[in-house]
C-alpha cells in the first residue's frame, strides 16, 4: 500500500492536498514548505517539477516554474531534497510533471529513483493513457507508484470508467475546461458536473483540482469528492510571503477555515 | 487527384498515429475531446467529394495553383546539374503555408467550430490563417512571440488588417515554441467552439498527418509537371527546408515509397552547431515529447527544452515534425544544415541569377546546392516555399542595401 492508499483507507473526507512548485520562491525552500504543510494540516502534498513548457498549466504556475528553474531546479536536486524531507515525514507525495521530464531521465531510472526517494504517486499529465497502459503500469507498479489520471467536464462516462481503472491512489478531476490558475466561482454547471461524477461510483477516491482558491471553493468540492486540490492560489500566497512558515498557517487556516497550527 | 491512403506503407504514419516511433498524441486529457473529435473525422471529412470540390477550386481560383514548376537555367548551368524550382512563394499570401490553412477552415467549417486559433513564428502562417478566416468569415486570433512581433512587423500588420487579433505569447522565450504552448492552452480554455489550425506538421496526431496531407498538392503538381517538362515523374532529389517540416513534407509526400528519389531536409544552423546559436534540431536535438508529439527536440540533459537560434524565424523552433524524425533517423532523408550567412548569399545569388528573391526560410534550402555534388543530367527540385518581401529588412541590413 503506498501512503497516499493508507491516507484514504483512514480519512475520506475533506482531504486537502497543496500543490506547489519545487524551487519556489527559493531553491531550498522545499523542505520547509512540505513539513509546515504537515504541521498546518495538509493531508498530501502535490510536488510540481518546473517545466520550460507546462502546457497544462496557467500564468501563476508558469511563472513560478521558470523562477525555480532559474533558481537552480533539476530533479537530481529535487530527489535529494524529497528524500531528506523523507527522514522527517511521513506525508503522501504525489510529483507532478510533464512526460518529456521523465524520458529524459530515463522513464525506468525515474520510477525506481522515486521508489528510492519515497515519492507515493505521479501525476504525468501528457502521458497518454493507452501507452502508460501497455509500457509503464507494470513498471510503476512495480515501483510502488500510484499513477493518476485526469478527468474533465468533456471526458465521455465510457473514458472516465477506463481512466478510473487504470488509475490507482485517486482519480484528479479537473473542476473546469481551463489551464490551471482561473479564478472564478464555482458555477452550476460544475455542480452538475461534479454531482455527475458522484453517481458514477469510481473505484478510486476523488479529489478536485483546478480554480480552487478558498474556503469556499474547497467546501463546495469537498461535498461533492473526496477532497480538494490547492495550487495556484497557495503558489500566489507564496509569492507575496515575507514569511513562509506564517503564510502556510494562514493558508491552510483560510482554506479550512478554522485556526491552525501553532 | 488527393486520395485517401489508407494501406500501410513504411514511411506513412500508422493507426495509432506513429511514424515508427515518432508521433502519437500526449496531450493532457483536456485536449482529449477534441483532439480524438478531429482524429475520428479528419480523414472522411477531407475526402468528401464536396470538400475536394471546394478544397480545389480554392486552391486554384484563389490561391493560384498549380504553382508553376520552373527550369532554373543559369541555376543550373552554374551547379552543372537540372535545377527545377516549385514556385511556392507564387501562392497568394507568399508561402506555402495557404496549402493548409485553406483545408484546415474548410475542415473547421464542418466540424461547426466559429473560432479559430493558430501560432505564428515569422508570420507568415498566420497569415495565411488570418487570409483564410478573413475568406470564410471566422473570428480569427494568432498567438505570436513578443519577441517574434518586434522582428516581423509587416505580418503582424498584415494579419491586423485582416481583422485578425494577434495576442502576444510572453511566457518562456517568447518566440515560437511559446506562442504553440498559448495556442494549445488557449484550445483548452475553449473546448467547444475553437479549432486550433496548426501550421506546420508538427502537434499530435492526426495534426503531422492531416497537415502533410494538405501540403502534399505540392508534389502532386510536381509529378505531372515533371512527366510533362522531363518525360520522367520522378526527380532525382528533392530539397526542401524544414522547420517543422509542412513544405517538405509537402515536397516529399507522393515519393516517400519510391527510394529512387532522394530527399534532402535542410535545417538551420544559425550561427553554426557547435556555437549554441542553432535550430539543426536532427543533429543537436533528442527523443522527446514536444507540443504533443515524440519527436527530436532540443533540449538540457534534465529536459528543459532549448531554445533554438536562426536568423529565420519559421526555422527558428526547437523540435521537427515526427515524419521527419522517423524519414531522417531511418535514413530515408538526408540531412544537411545551412547557417544564417549561407542562407543570405543563396538568397542573393538566387536573386541576381533567377530574378527571385526567396523567403529565407527558403533560402535555406538553396545554400545546399553549394555542398552537394549532382550528376550532370540529374533532376534536382528545391520546393522554394516563400517568396522574400517579409525579410527584405534583413536583407537590406546583411547586404546594406540602402547605402
Ligand atoms: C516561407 C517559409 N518556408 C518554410 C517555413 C518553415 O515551416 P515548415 O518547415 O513547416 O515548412 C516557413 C515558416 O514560417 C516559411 O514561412
Amino acid at each position: 500500500m503506498t501512503r497516499i492508499e493508507k491516507l484514504f483507507s483512514n480519512k475520506q473526507k475533506d482531504i486537502c492536498n497543496i500543490y506547489f512548485t519545487a524551487g519556489f520562491p527559493s531553491l531550498n525552500d522545499t523542505e520547509k514548505i512540505i513539513l509546515t504543510l504537515e504541521k498546518a494540516g495538509a493531508d498530501m502534498v502535490e510536488i510540481g517539477m518546473p517545466y520550460s513548457d507546462p502546457l497544462a498549466d496557467g500564468e501563476t504556475i508558469q511563472q513560478s516554474g521558470s523562477v525555480a528553474l532559474k533558481n537552480g531546479m533539476t530533479l537530481q536536486v529535487l530527489f535529494e531534497q524529497i528524500e531528506s524531507v523523507r527522514q522527517k515525514s511521513q506525508i503522501p507525495l504525489v510529483m507532478m510533471g510533464y512526460f518529456n521530464q521523465v524520458m529524459q531521465y530515463g522513464e525506468e531510472a525515474f520510477f525506481k529513483k522515486c521508489k528510492e526517494v519515497g515519492i507515493d504517486g505521479l501525476i504525468l499529465p501528457d502521458l497518454p493513457a493507452a501507452i502508460y497502459e501497455a509500457d509503464y503500469q507494470q513498471l510503476m507498479k512495480d515501483n510502488n507508484l500510484n499513477n493518476i489520471f485526469l478527468i474533465t467536464p468533456q471526458t465521455p462516462d465510457e473514458r472516465i470508467v477506463y481512466l478510473d481503472n487504470l488509475s490507482s491512489g485517486f482519480v484528479y478531476m479537473v473542476a473546469d475546461a481551463s489551464v490551471t490558475g482561473k479564478q472564478k466561482d464555482i458555477s452550476n454547471n460544475q455542480i452538475t458536473y461534479f454531482e455527475r461524477i458522484e453517481k458514477m461510483n469510481l473505484s478510486n477516491p476523488r479529489l478536485i483540482g483546478f480554480g480552487i482558491a478558498d474556503h469556499q471553493s474547497f467546501s463546495t468540492a469537498c461535498a461533492h469528492a473526496n477532497g480538494a486540490i490547492i495550487g495556484s492560489a497557495f503558489i500566489r500566497a507564496l509569492e507575496k510571503s515575507g514569511n513562509i512558515e506564517a503564510t502556510i498557517y494562514d493558508f491552510i487556516g483560510m482554506i479550512k477555515n478554522e485556526k491552525v497550527g501553532v | 487527384m488527393l486520395e485517401a491512403n489508407l494501406d500501410q506503407k513504411k514511411y506513412d504514419v500508422d493507426e495509432q498515429g506513429f511514424y515508427g516511433e515518432f508521433g502519437g498524441a500526449f496531450i493532457p486529457e483536456m485536449l482529449y475531446p477534441n483532439v480524438e473529435h478531429l482524429r475520428k473525422q479528419y480523414l472522411e471529412i477531407m475526402y468528401e467529394p464536396e470538400f475536394q470540390k471546394e478544397f480545389r477550386a480554392l486552391l486554384k481560383d484563389y490561391v493560384g495553383r498549380p504553382s508553376p514548376l520552373y527550369f532554373a537555367k543559369k541555376l543550373s548551368a552554374h551547379y552543372n546539374t537540372k535545377i527545377y524550382l516549385k514556385r511556392e512563394d507564387l501562392n497568394h499570401t507568399g508561402a506555402h503555408k495557404i496549402n493548409n490553412t485553406i483545408g484546415q477552415i474548410l475542415l473547421a467549417k464542418r466540424l461547426g467550430k466559429h473560432r479559430i486559433i493558430a501560432e505564428t513564428g515569422a508570420g507568415q502562417h498566420g497569415v495565411a490563417t488570418a487570409t483564410v478566416c478573413a475568406l470564410a468569415g471566422l473570428e480569427c486570433i494568432v498567438f505570436m512571440g513578443e519577441v517574434d512581433i518586434e522582428r516581423q512587423a509587416p505580418n503582424v500588420a498584415r494579419m491586423k488588417m485582416l481583422g485578425a487579433k494577434v495576442v502576444p505569447a510572453k511566457s518562456g522565450s517568447r518566440t515560437l515554441k511559446d506562442a504553440t504552448n498559448e495556442a494549445i492552452r488557449d484550445w483548452i480554455n475553449h473546448p467547444n467552439d475553437t479549432h486550433y489550425i496548426i501550421g506546420s506538421v508538427v502537434g499530435p496526431h492526426p495534426y503531422p498527418d492531416m497537415v502533410a496531407r494538405f501540403q502534399s498538392v505540392i508534389s502532386e503538381e510536381m509529378k505531372w509537371q515533371l512527366k510533362e517538362q522531363t518525360g520522367n515523374e520522378n526527380p532525382d532529389t528533392i530539397i526542401a527546408c524544414v522547420g517543422g517540416g509542412s513544405n517538405a513534407a509537402g515536397a516529399f509526400y507522393h515519393y516517400l515509397e519510391n527510394e529512387k528519389v532522394k530527399l534532402v531536409a535542410v535545417e538551420a544552423s544559425g550561427l553554426g552547431n557547435d556555437t549554441g546559436k542553432s535550430a539543426a534540431t536532427s543533429v543537436l536535438g533528442s527523443k522527446g515529447v514536444l507540443h504533443g508529439s515524440r519527436t527530436l527536440l532540443m533540449q538540457t540533459e534534465d529536459g528543459q527544452v532549448e531554445e533554438p537560434y536562426s536568423i529565420s524565424a519559421g526555422l527558428d523552433y526547437p523540435g521537427i515534425g515526427p515524419m521527419h524524425a522517423h524519414l531522417i533517423r531511418s535514413g530515408r532523408a538526408k540531412v544537411f544544415g545551412s547557417t544564417d550567412e549561407e542562407a543570405l548569399h543563396a538568397a542573393r545569388f538566387l536573386a541576381k541569377m533567377e530574378g527571385i528573391i526567396p523567403a529565407l526560410e527558403s533560402a535555406h534550402a538553396f545554400a545546399v546546392l553549394e555542398k552537394m555534388k549532382f550528376e550532370k543530367d540529374e533532376v534536382v527540385v528545391v520546393n522554394l516555399s516563400g517568396r522574400g518581401d517579409k525579410d527584405l529588412a534583413t536583407y537590406i541590413d546583411f547586404f546594406k542595401l540602402n547605402g
